[in-house]
């Protein structure tokens, strides 16, 4: 049953998406699924239709697929009127508008920010213009960077490792080049899995050939004569000399053209409530203004209520699910998002997944197998409850730590697992560079299997 | 509460045309115990896929104190070391990589594609012969003369035994087979028991001496592959190559024998989609996924252990008890499946449970697809006519491997292969 505004909004209501990549893809195909009649107009200042960003820094990277050949597949028909190409530059809250790059104005009647993030830049813009200097979000810059490094440069220079910078220099190795990466923490995956497993990465790397510098910045780029990159200069005095530099130094939120517009947009994305609705600056939670994707900020009653900002495929696809489920149907019948992180990579022929968040996690205890085998699985603990688990080459078994993350299990975990070395019985450290301690509050817990029927449970906190 | 007791009606063999009532009944205790020292049987969707990811569940044989007895004597009267499917990580792991790095990608990523033309060629092969049988407006026997060679061929052709020895080995498999029946399983004086273990040690000596050439000589097949060792985890010695080589061989035949056959039944009572697949051979695709959620070939998972006590459902479950996946009855959930009682080749979102879930996901899955899509095709698009001579047929014992004996069909002739 929807009340008469819903009914009207279903009929021929004006939706508007901004940001025509994975999230917004999936909103609209959601809400003609769910019987959305109006109009649908999707807004995305990349000049392509939705393409798949994973396999530009796996798949593409190696030349296994060409650049041009990862749109994502449709669910079904949308109807959609598609402004590529062309930015939203503003947004007229009261009036209900979108304001775009080329003079025009769409109005909505619900509005659906799915903007995503960029690429981080380096921050010397001079040296960041030099020839040879690449990011990688966009399917522009993988064709660009894989013309590059089909030419057969001497060295490739990676500066970040994180999940980008590690599965680039993983390709690079893979098809033979001389890599080096410089990474500021004491390894690679530190700031995402902690030092116990950032160490195995960091044997994968040198197994791989990688001259991985570490606890090491990069001070300044520089080019030769032409403008050509030619060399890294790095904060331990040494110089590394190359011809392709990748900056992989994570994300920056697309949210400058909601400036002014009154809604709670910033560098950290935009923040909004577990029903995908917008909060306003002074944090009175929208009607008419959804979020999705990685721009988005919202609290998760499973994390202390924290707001996590994820950038998580799998996040943007059921954040999008929600979000638009929510924006054509009344109060009583939405949904809260309650998606338990979960993330894939893959690099130097290992498949590695995190579920949960794994930062928050203050200690680590590898469950199945062994670190040094490089095949485990490793679960967090925080405050007595398991928050999240990682697995190198160990995927089947997470849906099983997602239920323990679920339901607040207790942490350490002391039940018998199989294939449980002896390394595993007791919990470590898990060794975040600058552990974010949320305070202890009431338990809660997910129950529930389909979308529709997921429930919090709600214990609160003994004394 | 004993002779009536639901577990057993569920095993009893009169129940095995039609075991989905009682299916029904059990989901409503999701977690049966009857009987002390017997099984826990758990029938929800949402249960067994969450057991079959819970590293607190083995799948190794030693834990139990009744074991089956599927091993198979080595060469010199050996025993042979457990296969993959009843061990459990690290030594499952290694062993089901090194038999993937034979079987698919990123080793071997075309093998089982690449054997498409070799069955349309076994099945095109079988299909023929019935031509004569069915010329008079005859009778045929779907399992004996099709479903049941076919797979063994297949194997063959996989491991890479050669053509002229194929005859002598599918007379031994057939023997192992038969003696797997649960009527005379337990009774290793009855003649087919000893005829199986007699088939046992020479299809051991067989293998062993065909790994030993393959070793030496190595060719474009399984067998090569595994004793050569591609990968990083290196080789498989020889004796577990025969114990991978012999579950190859039973776990992927009577389930496909099942499921060719569970579906031209089941297609036959549905008629409208067996049309459908006569014109559209991409109908094969959704076809075989909805018959391995409505009549999956393996009803349900008799051997997995918890080692700790665990807790399903607010039930107990103590250490080394017995669990009972029930694939079958968790394949209807109505929780899970909308409407599942109905068969619907059309309905999204069908990640049934015929194959299990977890490390143990059945291994053969992309080959037994293409078995079984090709097969029916083939039989929708040839048989001319074909009715059912007996609805319901008999059925094996097995409430494990559940599938009809005989499937006695009627037809009108056998079209020709329409080659290309
Ligand atoms: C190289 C790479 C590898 C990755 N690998 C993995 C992985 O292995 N696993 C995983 O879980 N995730 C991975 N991700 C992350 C995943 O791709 C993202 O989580 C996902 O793309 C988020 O989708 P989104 O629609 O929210 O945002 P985006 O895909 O960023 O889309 C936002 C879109 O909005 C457009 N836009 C921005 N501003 C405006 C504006 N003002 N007007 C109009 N349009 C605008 C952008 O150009 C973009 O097209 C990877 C990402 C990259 C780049
Ligand atoms: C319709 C046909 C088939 C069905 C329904 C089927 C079903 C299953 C199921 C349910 C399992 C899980 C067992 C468990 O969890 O204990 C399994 C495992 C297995 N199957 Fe199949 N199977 C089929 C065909 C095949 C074929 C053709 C092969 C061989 C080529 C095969 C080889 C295996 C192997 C080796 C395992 C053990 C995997 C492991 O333990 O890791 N199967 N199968």
């Amino acid at each position: 049953m929807h009340e008469p505004y819903h009914e009207w909004l279903r009929r021929e209501g004006r939706i508007v998406v901004v940001g025509a990549s994975l999230a917004g893809l999936r909103a609209a195909e959601t809400l003609r699924a769910e019987g959305f009649a109006g109009s649908l107009t999707m807004i995305g200042d990349e000049p392509h239709p939705p393409y798949d960003r994973p396999p530009l820094s796996k798949a593409v990277l190696l030349g296994r697929a060409a650049p041009d050949r990862t749109e994502l597949p449709r669910r079904r028909e949308i109807d959609a009127d598609w402004r590529l190409g062309v930015a939203a530059i503003g947004l007229d809250l009261a009036g209900r508008r979108v304001r775009l790059a080329d003079g025009g104005e769409v109005p909505y009647d619900r509005l659906l920010i799915a903007t995503g993030v960029r690429a981080r830049p380096w921050p010397d813009e001079d040296e960041a213009r030099l020839d040879g200097v690449f990011v990688l979000r966009t399917r522009g810059d993988a064709v660009r960077l894989h013309r590059r490094l089909k030419a057969s440069p001497r060295r490739v220079f990676v500066i970040g490792a994180g999940f980008t910078g590690s599965e680039i220099a993983s390709a690079c190795r893979q098809q033979g080049l001389a890599v080096t990466v410089a990474e500021r923490a004491d390894a690679p995956l530190v700031g995402a899995l902690g030092s116990v497993v950032g160490a195995v990465a960091a044997d994968l790397h040198r197994e791989g050939g990688v001259d991985l510098r570490t606890n090491v910045q990069v001070t300044a780029l520089e080019g030769d004569r032409v403008g050509r990159v030619r060399a890294a200069h790095l904060s331990d005095g040494s110089v590394v000399e190359t011809d392709v530099v990748v900056v992989a130094l994570g994300a920056v939120r697309n949210t400058e053209w909601l400036a002014g517009s009154g809604l709670a947009a910033g560098p950290r994305g935009v923040a909004c409530d577990a029903g995908c609705r917008a909060f306003d600056v002074r944090g009175i939670v929208t009607d008419d203004v959804f979020v999705a994707g990685d721009v988005a900020r919202s609290p998760h009653p499973l994390f202390g209520y924290q707001f996590l900002s994820l950038e998580h495929w799998g996040n943007a696809v059921a954040q999008a699910e929600v979000a638009a489920h929510n924006m054509i149907s009344g109060s009583s019948d939405r949904r809260p998002h309650l998606w338990v992180p979960a993330f894939w990579s893959s690099q130097f022929g290992v498949n590695i997944k995190s579920i949960g968040v794994p930062s928050m996690g203050t200690e680590i205890m590898i469950t199945q197998g062994s670190l040094a085998e490089r095949r485990f699985v490793g679960v967090y603990g925080h405050q007595g409850r398991v928050i999240a688990a990682v697995s190198f080459d160990n995927t089947r078994w997470l849906d099983f730590y997602q239920r323990l993350i679920e339901t607040g299990a207790p942490f350490p975990v002391e039940f018998t697992t199989v294939d449980r070395r002896p390394e595993g019985r007791r919990p470590v450290p898990a060794a975040f560079p600058d552990p974010s301690l949320p305070t202890h509050g009431p338990t809660v817990t997910v129950s529930g299997y389909a979308p529709s029927d997921r429930r919090l449970v709600f214990t609160p906190a003994r004394p | 509460m004993t002779d009536s007791s639901l577990l057993r009606r569920i095993t009893d063999p009169a129940s095995r045309a039609d075991p989905y009532p009682l299916y029904e009944e059990l989901r409503r205790t999701p977690v049966l115990h009857e009987e002390e020292g017997g099984a826990y049987a758990v029938s929800r969707y949402h249960d067994i896929l969450a057991l079959l990811h819970d590293p607190r569940i083995s799948s190794d044989d030693r834990r139990l104190a009744d074991r089956g007895d599927d091993e198979l004597p080595g060469p010199e009267g050996t025993v042979l070391p457990p296969s993959f499917i009843r061990l459990d990580p690290p030594e499952h792991d290694r062993l089901r990589r090194i038999a993937n790095s034979a079987f698919g990608p990123p080793h071997r990523p075309h093998r089982i594609d690449g054997m498409r033309g070799e069955l349309a060629g076994i099945v095109g092969e079988l299909l023929d012969g019935l031509a004569s049988a069915a010329a008079g407006g005859g009778e045929i026997d779907l399992v004996d003369e099709f479903a049941y060679p076919f797979p063994v061929t297949v194997i063959c052709r996989l491991l890479g035994v050669p053509r002229e020895d194929e005859p002598r080995f599918r007379g031994w498999v057939d023997v192992i087979v038969a003696g797997l029946d649960p009527e005379t399983r337990h009774d290793p004086a009855a003649p087919a028991q000893r005829a199986a273990r007699q088939a046992r040690v020479q299809l051991g000596m067989y293998l062993a001496g065909l790994v030993e050439e393959r070793s030496r000589e190595p060719r474009d097949d399984m067998l090569s592959d595994l004793v050569a060792g591609r990968g990083p985890d290196g080789a498989m010695s020889t004796m577990e190559v025969l114990s991978t080589a012999v579950l190859l061989l039973i776990a992927g035949h009577e389930t496909t024998v099942n499921l060719i056959t569970n579906g031209m039944l089941t297609l036959l009572r549905h008629p409208e989609h067996l049309e459908r697949l006569r014109e559209d051979a991409a109908y094969g695709v959704p076809v075989v996924e909805e018959l391995l959620r409505y009549e999956p070939p393996v009803q349900l998972l008799p051997s997995r252990t918890c080692i700790t006590d665990i807790e399903v459902h607010g039930v107990t479950i103590p250490e080394g008890a017995r669990i009972w996946l029930m694939l079958a009855a968790g394949n209807r959930d109505p929780e899970r499946f909308a409407d599942p009682g109905r068969f619907d080749p059309d309905r999204p979102d069908n990640e049934h449970l015929g194959f299990g879930s977890g490390v143990h996901i059945c291994f053969g899955a992309p080959l037994a697809r293409l078995e079984a899509q090709i097969a029916l095709t083939e039989l929708a698009r040839r048989l001319d006519g074909p009715r059912l001579l007996q609805d319901p047929p008999p059925y094996r014992l097995s409430p494990v491997l559940r599938g009809p004996r005989h499937l006695p069909l009627g037809v009108d002739g056998v079209r020709p292969r329409q080659d290309g």
